[in-house]
């Protein structure tokens, strides 16, 4: 193939004010990590609630919380993320319509966004996991918890959820990548992310096959840094007892 | 707060079946590429040839642990680049086949985990039994292996595909005239962008939830 390599190409100018193509990856790996670790603080505070509410007695908790998922789970991503920025907005109060269309930044309104998304869509993935972590523990769990006195809230914070949590933490580590990948879609509605900068760089600099490799090329460290952090997390936590449980 | 409008949607059918026609044949044609060649990847990686199940691992963990918008978006620029150094003349590639390429590509990595748990939970017997009669490796794993292992799979390979028909969406990244992508040029020429991606949204979730629900249905039917 007639391609001139030219992997020097990172640390030339831009053109525009002293910036080299390098410090748009920089930047771009940090809003790609903004937004995904934005994005799971809402999924996993949501998700683990909606998973406590599958699991309840309740039939209207557990009837609204499996409603959330199949919503959430059978509409494409960018369908939802076109949802949130374009349609929301629109049907705020006056006063926020004003805020959020003209008094944040573009770079602003759409990260927030592609948050709100993103959590909303992976907390129903969430939901799922921690559902199948409480479904997992023995029945006799929770006999015993409600047999010594524990009220159902206590039940869940003393003897479920901390054992759910544990057992749990290999799918949820899938979801944590997973809400990485998906972030690319902000590339979409304007957020310079690492997709959208990747793009802007193969435009500016003609160098199609660097500014791709070096994405990829991110894009598995990431991936791979965190499984490791959370393999070193799961072993840290573990139950002993367990399979594979600590000695 | 503003009111909703749907009166442009009857006129705007046939453009979005036109829409809908070009979604489900990407979905078909990307999944039964997938399938065949996560088949392929599947069966190297349970090879016992160390390169050949190296080679079939990496594939594998390279393409899920990259997103498939980049991928779409890369193959996009690759392809017709890829397709000239091959026949060494300028062929046009279309979106339409790029995007192909890159689902095809991409999802096998994901169908390839599916086949490969599918194999392994075929009793070891079959094979040596497949043996004794005197069949070859291609003979046993064609006729008595992969029917097997298909039957068993086939609830997660339609749950993948499901999957697949949702990110389809994606090629909008390229301008292709998908579903998603007809609704949101139509809603903005009728100047009723709202009304469109709602109807968009709902016709998802309505097609994706009663394939789901079907699929459970026959995970139950087939359940041994």
């Amino acid at each position: 193939m007639n391609y001139n390599w030219d992997w020097n190409v990172f640390f030339k100018s831009t053109g525009i004010g002293n910036e080299i193509y390098l410090d748009w990856f920089v930047s771009g790996l940090g809003w790609t990590i903004a937004v995904a670790l934005a994005g799971w603080i809402i999924a996993l505070a949501l998700g683990s609630l909606l998973g406590v509410m599958r699991t309840l007695p309740n039939k209207t908790a557990s009837a609204i919380a499996t409603g959330y998922v199949e919503l959430f789970r059978n509409v494409p991503l960018l369908v939802q993320l076109f949802i949130w920025y374009f349609l929301v907005p629109d049907l705020l109060p006056e006063k926020a319509q004003i805020w959020f269309k003209q008094d944040l930044s573009p770079a602003t309104s759409a990260y927030l966004s592609v948050v709100v998304c993103l959590g909303l869509f992976t907390a129903a993935r969430v939901c799922e996991q921690v559902r199948t972590g409480i479904q997992a523990l023995p029945k006799g769990q929770n006999y015993a918890a409600m047999a010594m006195g524990f009220q159902q809230a206590q039940v869940y914070r003393y003897v479920l959820l901390p054992q759910a949590f544990r057992v749990i933490i290999p799918p949820l580590t899938s979801e944590f990548l997973n809400i990485f990948k998906n972030s690319s879609v902000a590339s979409l509605i304007g957020l310079m992310e690492l997709l959208a900068q990747t793009k802007q760089t193969a435009e500016f600099s003609a160098n199609l096959f660097e500014a791709f490799t070096l994405a990829t090329v991110l894009y598995f460290v990431l991936n791979m840094s965190l499984m490791k952090l959370m393999g070193w997390v799961e072993t840290r936590l573990r139950v002993p007892g367990m399979m594979g449980g600590a000695k | 707060m503003m009111g909703f409008d749907f009166s442009q949607i009857g006129p705007a059918l046939p453009g979005l079946w036109d829409g809908m026609a070009l979604t489900l044949k990407l979905l078909l044609m990307a999944v039964g590429g997938g399938v065949a060649l996560g088949t392929v990847l599947a069966l190297l990686r349970l090879s016992s040839n160390p390169l050949l199940s190296g080679i079939a691992k990496f594939y594998v963990n390279y393409f899920r642990s990259i997103p498939l918008l980049l991928v779409i978006t890369w193959f996009y620029f690759v392809v017709p680049l890829v397709l000239r150094w091959i026949t060494g003349e300028f062929v046009a590639v279309g979106a339409f086949t790029s995007c192909l390429v890159a689902f095809m590509m991409f999802e096998a990595a994901y169908y390839a985990e599916i086949v490969r748990a599918g194999i392994q939970s075929i009793s070891k017997g079959q094979l040596n039994a497949a043996y004794a009669l005197g069949m070859t490796y291609g003979q046993a794993m064609r006729l008595i292996i992969l029917p097997q292992a298909f039957r068993k799979m086939m609830p997660l390979l339609l749950q993948q595909s499901i999957i697949l028909f949702q990110d389809t969406s994606l090629v909008y990244a390229v301008g292709l005239m998908d579903f998603l992508n007809t609704a949101r040029s139509k809603g903005d020429i009728v100047g009723q962008p709202h009304e469109f991606l709602i109807l968009a949204g709902v016709v998802y979730f309505v097609i994706s939830f009663g394939a789901s629900f079907s699929v459970k249905r026959l995970q139950k039917r087939l359940a041994v």
